[in-house]
């Protein structure tokens, strides 16, 4: 039971870091390298207008994530669409600038553990047997609902829809009057802010450092990679399957082969079923 | 209409229109001009260590040299072959604990192990990317990218090969001169060689597949098994450096998968001038120095590479060879029209 | 003309999500003809050569060359077997010379098996085989970048990189698309010299009146089907050809 509910924590914590690369790269064939840097951003702006604006909680978070979103769409509007359509320099770019911005903040000194930002609420529960955090369950329900929201934005409102008609046909919606360039930059920001809500979501749980940019950066890229590039159901299942192996391995094998797990996932993915478990994405260049 | 334009025209120099071909030797004018860059070139790297005298200088240009390796590889796969690579880091780390493992654990000696952990080293490395070689370009770069980072955590949570700590007390060059002039030379056979390989057969199919990949395999020809030799190359030029590192400085560690070293190469490559081969070579050596300059910043430095780097690719501005080989060969002048 | 058959499909299907591109088309290709391809747009022409080379998986179905299986092997493979294709869109090799483009066939392991290491010069060969397609033989023609050739030219280049393998049969995808009267003029009697050499061809195209002027046998397509299959002259005069052409009349 402890492992049904950690593990369910573990894939939540997976899908909200992974949603924000996986809408970008959906809808724009971008991979945002930036992804952790915007993720640690949030975390490090956030602790910024707690501590030292006075500004209180929730309010932090708002500004924050509003903040994350117009840079993010910044990033694309200024930065990145010059280099759009070249897949080599778009990623060198994004990763450049991802890096700049992470690698600033270690300049600064942001790296010992005194970051921390307070969970929701303090405590914890007892649910069925097992002792857990109120801040998980708060994770599992804004995650679970993130999910559900993002599938009916996408579904049911006109900006959501030209998400999708994007992602699946650039000329024939381009035909429709939908501008990519505009929805590029709709998605980037969207997407850091989704960063930006998993990152305040989830840093209450430990401390906000450097290396956690990184580490969001691989987890995300292994989810898209494991469910697959293009589907939101293949995060979701890219989340679970590895969220779920991490805790088994964790309480089976030893919590240090976990990253082992990520490695032999990603590789057996990419000589089984490349375009990951339910991508809709050809492996192959079909361009005859 | 009456209004005149004025427009910048480019034309090429008088003495290059005239020693185009076999007319290079009809003067010594003529034989200095055809030869001046290459031989600026090799005499340049060869005379630097000795017009250097200070021992950290020294010691700058064998790590600028280092960098050299890794953006020839990247020049190499990302221009000739149409493969990012990003994980530089990935071959320095396989090379580099490969040797280091083996001069630990078995006591060979260095003139064994970097051999042993240029090939091993890469054939293992082509083994783990080999999956992504028949997929989109994009799974290349994030695959390779991600590697380095994962297996650095792999050994840091396994803490096997030393773990965090890494391997000291190996094995290191006789002296300093030892470690330049094997590097040195080994730079230029590289950057000729490659050059050379580029336009014979095999990297014309290379380069073949790059521009028009369906076109090749309509030809007969097995695209994943000659993209697996050529990521063999590079990789080996990339393990080749980490062994070198490795004995270096005596130690090895999971320094050696930093994402330094998957994004140096880039910007050194950029900087130069992408698919000049050359133009790496010398953006490393540039941008090796910049560091230098900047040492005292700490990580600053690594948001100034990652600044330029952005910069110079958002801008998609040329890189140093073209422009120095534009001023070389063309003169501009201001014309009406 | 010899009456063996030389390649076989039978029953290939083929689905792109719910659109049917392909469905159940057979048909048998003759030694040393020239078979035309011909159907409205839509109607799974190329698909059907992507099929039948390797470029497409097909959903099911059967294709035979000389007995061997062909479905299921990748492209270079069945490039391999001396069933070469052309590309409705050349696909020529920007960055390098006209020569330097067909040297790369010239790699392939068919004609290291077929000549083995005594081809001598790739590049003297290279130049005959550009010359016997139409290219100058002037010094600077073939050393010029591919990307500075207009598309008559490159249409050519794509019919020399199949005969740089050595084939047996060449399909050639919409090779009229593009030219003009006059060029369309020039090639056909390149095309005919090849098969009056031996050479087995389909031809896909929409330009259906110079088609008629050399193929043998027609087959017609239509919404993913083969709706019919004779000689030109029985097609001309044929309802449902007219049909699947023009609508309801």
């Amino acid at each position: 039971m402890n492992i049904f509910i950690f593990g369910l924590v573990n894939s939540v914590i997976l899908a909200l870091m992974a949603s924000g690369f996986a809408l970008v790269y959906g809808v724009s064939r971008l991979a945002n390298f930036a992804h952790g840097a915007l993720y640690i951003l949030t975390g490090f702006s956030t602790w910024l207008f707690l501590n030292r604006l006075g500004i209180n909680y929730i309010g932090s978070i708002f500004l924050s994530i509003i903040i994350v979103s117009i840079i993010g769409g910044a990033i694309y509007r200024f930065l990145l669409i010059r280099v759009k359509g070249m897949p080599a320099s778009e990623i060198i770019a994004s990763l450049a600038i991802g890096i700049a911005i992470m690698e600033i903040f270690r300049w600064r000194g942001f790296i010992s553990e005194a970051y921390m930002l307070p969970p929701f609420v303090a405590g914890s529960v007892n649910i069925a047997g097992v002792v857990i955090d109120w801040q998980r369950l708060i994770i599992i329900v804004i995650g679970l609902a993130m999910m559900l929201s993002l599938w009916l934005f996408t579904h049911y409102t006109k900006v959501g829809l030209s998400l999708r008609a994007i992602a699946q046909d650039k000329h024939a919606s381009m035909m429709s009057g939908i501008e990519p360039d505009r929805t590029a930059v709709i998605a980037l920001a969207m997407g850091s802010a989704l960063a930006g809500i998993a990152a305040v979501v989830i840093l209450p749980l430990g401390n906000i450092t450097v290396e956690t940019g990184y580490m969001v950066l691989i987890d995300a890229i292994a989810v898209c990679i494991i469910g697959g590039l293009g589907s939101w159901a293949g995060v979701l299942a890219g989340a679970f399957l590895l969220g779920f192996s991490r805790i088994l391995t964790a309480a089976f094998i030893g919590p240090h082969w976990q990253m082992v797990v990520v490695l032999l996932f990603i590789i057996l993915t990419l000589i089984l079923k490349p375009s990951g478990l339910l991508g809709r994405q050809k492996e192959l260049e079909e361009r005859v | 209409m009456d209004e005149k334009i004025r427009r910048r025209e480019r034309l090429d120099r008088g003495i290059k229109v005239r020693t185009e071909g076999i007319y290079a030797i009809s003067s010594w004018r003529g034989i200095a001009y055809t030869s001046l860059p290459t031989v600026a070139f090799v005499l340049g790297l060869l005379i630097i260590p000795l017009a250097v005298t200070s021992m950290a200088w020294q010691k700058i240009i064998i790590i600028a040299c280092v960098f050299a390796f890794l953006a020839l590889s990247f020049d190499f796969l990302a221009h000739f072959v149409g493969i990012v690579c990003l994980g530089g880091a990935f071959f320095t780390g396989v090379g580099g604990y490969i040797s280091g493992l083996l001069n630990s654990a078995f006591g060979l000696p260095l003139v064994i192990t970097i051999p042993i952990a240029t090939i091993g080293g890469a054939v293992i490395c082509t083994l783990f990317l080999l999956p992504c070689l028949p997929m989109r370009g994009i799974y290349f770069a994030i695959v390779s990218l991600m590697y380095p980072l994962l297996f650095a955590r792999v050994i840091q949570a396994l803490d096997i090969f030393g773990g965090t700590d890494g391997l000291p007390g190996l094995a290191t060059f006789p002296n300093t001169w030892v470690e330049l002039y094997l590097i040195l030379p080994m730079i230029l056979i590289l950057t000729f060689g490659l050059r050379r390989l580029v336009n014979e057969d095999f990297g014309i199919v290379l380069r073949a597949i790059k521009d028009n990949d369906q076109a090749v395999r309509a030809s007969n020809i097995n695209i994943t098994w000659y993209k697996m030799k050529a990521v063999f190359l590079g990789s080996a030029i990339g393990c080749f450096a980490g062994a070198y590192l490795t004995h270096l400085y005596g130690w090895v560690g999971l320094s050696l998968f930093a994402l330094d070293f998957s994004i140096f190469p880039i910007a050194a490559t950029v900087v130069g001038g992408v698919g000049t081969l050359v133009g790496p070579v010398i953006g490393a050596l540039i941008l090796t120095m910049f560091s230098e300059m900047l040492r005292e910043f700490g990580p600053l430095r690594v948001v100034f590479y990652s600044l330029i780097l952005a910069g110079l690719v958002i801008l998609n501005t040329g890189g140093l060879v073209p422009y120095l080989q534009r001023k070389y060969h063309q003169f501009e002048h201001w014309i009406e029209i | 003309m010899n009456k063996d058959v030389i390649l076989q499909v039978k029953g290939v299907s083929k689905s792109f999500g719910g659109v049917k591109a392909i469905h159940h088309v057979s048909f048998d290709l003759f030694k040393g003809e020239i078979l035309g391809i011909i159907g409205p747009n839509g109607s799974g022409k190329t698909t059907l050569v992507n099929l039948i080379t390797g470029f497409v998986k097909a959903d099911s179905g059967l294709v035979f060359a000389e007995g061997k299986k062909l479905i299921g092997l990748p492209p270079y493979k069945i490039a391999g077997l001396g069933i070469v294709r052309t590309f409705q869109i050349p696909r020529p090799y920007h960055s390098l010379s006209i020569m330097k483009n067909l040297v790369v066939p010239l790699y392939s392991s068919r004609i290291m098996r077929t000549i083995g290491g005594k081809l001598g010069d790739r590049d003297t060969v290279a130049l005959d085989i550009l010359e016997e397609i139409g290219f100058e033989r002037d010094a600077h023609v073939p050393y010029k970048h591919a990307s500075t050739f207009p598309e008559g030219y490159l249409k050519r280049l794509e019919l020399a990189r199949c005969l740089a393998l050595r084939p047996h049969v060449i399909i050639m995808d919409e090779l009229f698309s593009g030219l003009s009267v006059s060029e369309i003029t020039a090639i056909i009697p390149i095309v005919e010299k090849l098969q009056m050499n031996g050479m087995t061809i389909i031809m896909v195209e929409h330009r259906v009146r110079e088609l008629f002027q050399i193929a043998h046998r027609v087959m017609v397509m239509n919404f993913g089907e083969k709706i019919a299959e004779d000689v030109p002259d029985a097609i001309i005069k044929s309802e449902i050809v007219k049909q699947a052409y023009l609508g309801v009349t």
